[in-house]
């Protein structure tokens, strides 16, 4: 009993462990109907973001200030890491009225 | 602008014939959407021909690939739906328009063909959206070819405000 409550904790303490702790962690970003899907609340560097564009459409996830530009053929999902801090704005590239905002911690 | 303008009068008042009309059966519906995609990819295409715009270029191949995705997946549709597109007066009257601005557009110089283009594209799409605003997407009565027709709305939407960007930024 003991071991499974431990174990449980060590579960519990791993899956709220920061990413600044040194685990990284996935999130899902869906493109559908023109729009980006929602944003994590905060994301840390070193974090993977599974861009995921269901449109049939080809889009891009473009940080204003070029920390990144994922291409994004229709129907395609791409993975990426995020390597730069703060409030990194993002646009289609194709369609600029399509955008969000990424905050990325240390 | 005035070749712009021109075209803008004309496609105004082929939709507003559909308009007038008890209004368009589903395969008059897919036949107007799938003729105005097609417009829009030939207009693409005689930029990419005729333009060294790196910009115009650019949003030439937009088109072209999100009208064809639309057109692609509408031929689909119609195929699953087992709907033949019909030929319409509307449809004729769009595809005759388009060509004559085609060979307008081909005697302008590159400078003026540039401005021409976008002007004519921020015109186009505002002429294509009012039309499945109140006509097309109102008369639809297939679900799915509404619900296609809505994304197109919410599509070309985009191009018209980043043709009017594009257009007002241009050099």
């Amino acid at each position: 009993m003991r071991i499974a409550v431990a174990a449980l904790i060590a579960l519990i303490l791993t899956a709220e462990a920061p990413a600044a702790g040194g685990t990284s962690r996935s999130y899902t970003i869906v493109i559908d109907k023109m729009k980006f899907g929602q944003t994590p609340p905060v994301l840390h560097r070193g974090d993977t973001i599974l861009w995921v564009n269901r449109d049939l459409f080809r889009h891009s996830a473009t940080a204003a200030n070029r920390s990144f530009d994922i291409d994004l053929p229709a129907g395609k999902s791409v993975p990426m890491v995020v390597k730069s801090t703060g409030e990194l704005a993002f646009a289609c590239k194709y369609h600029p009225g399509m955008r969000g905002v990424l905050r990325v911690r240390p | 602008m005035k070749v712009a303008m021109g075209f803008l009068g004309a496609a105004a008042l082929a939709f507003a014939g559909t308009a007038q009309a008890a209004g368009p059966t589903d395969p008059e519906i897919a036949h107007i959407a799938y003729t105005a995609g097609n417009i829009d990819i030939a207009a693409a295409k005689q930029a990419l021909a005729k333009s060294h715009n790196a910009t115009v270029r650019a949003f030439a191949s937009e088109m072209v690939r999100d009208h064809q995705a639309v057109n692609d997946k509408a031929l689909a549709l119609l195929k699953e739906l087992k709907v033949t597109p019909q030929d319409n007066a509307t449809s004729d009257a769009l595809s005759k328009q388009a060509d004559a601005t085609l060979k307008r557009f081909a005697k302008l110089n590159e400078h003026d063909f540039d401005h021409a283009y976008l002007n004519n594209e921020v015109a186009y799409h505002g002429t294509v959206n009012s039309a499945l605003k109140t006509t097309l997407i109102p008369s639809a009565t297939n679900a799915q070819l509404k619900s296609l027709l809505e994304t197109g709305l919410t599509l070309f939407t985009e191009h018209q405000k980043h043709a009017e960007h594009l257009a007002a930024t241009l050099k």
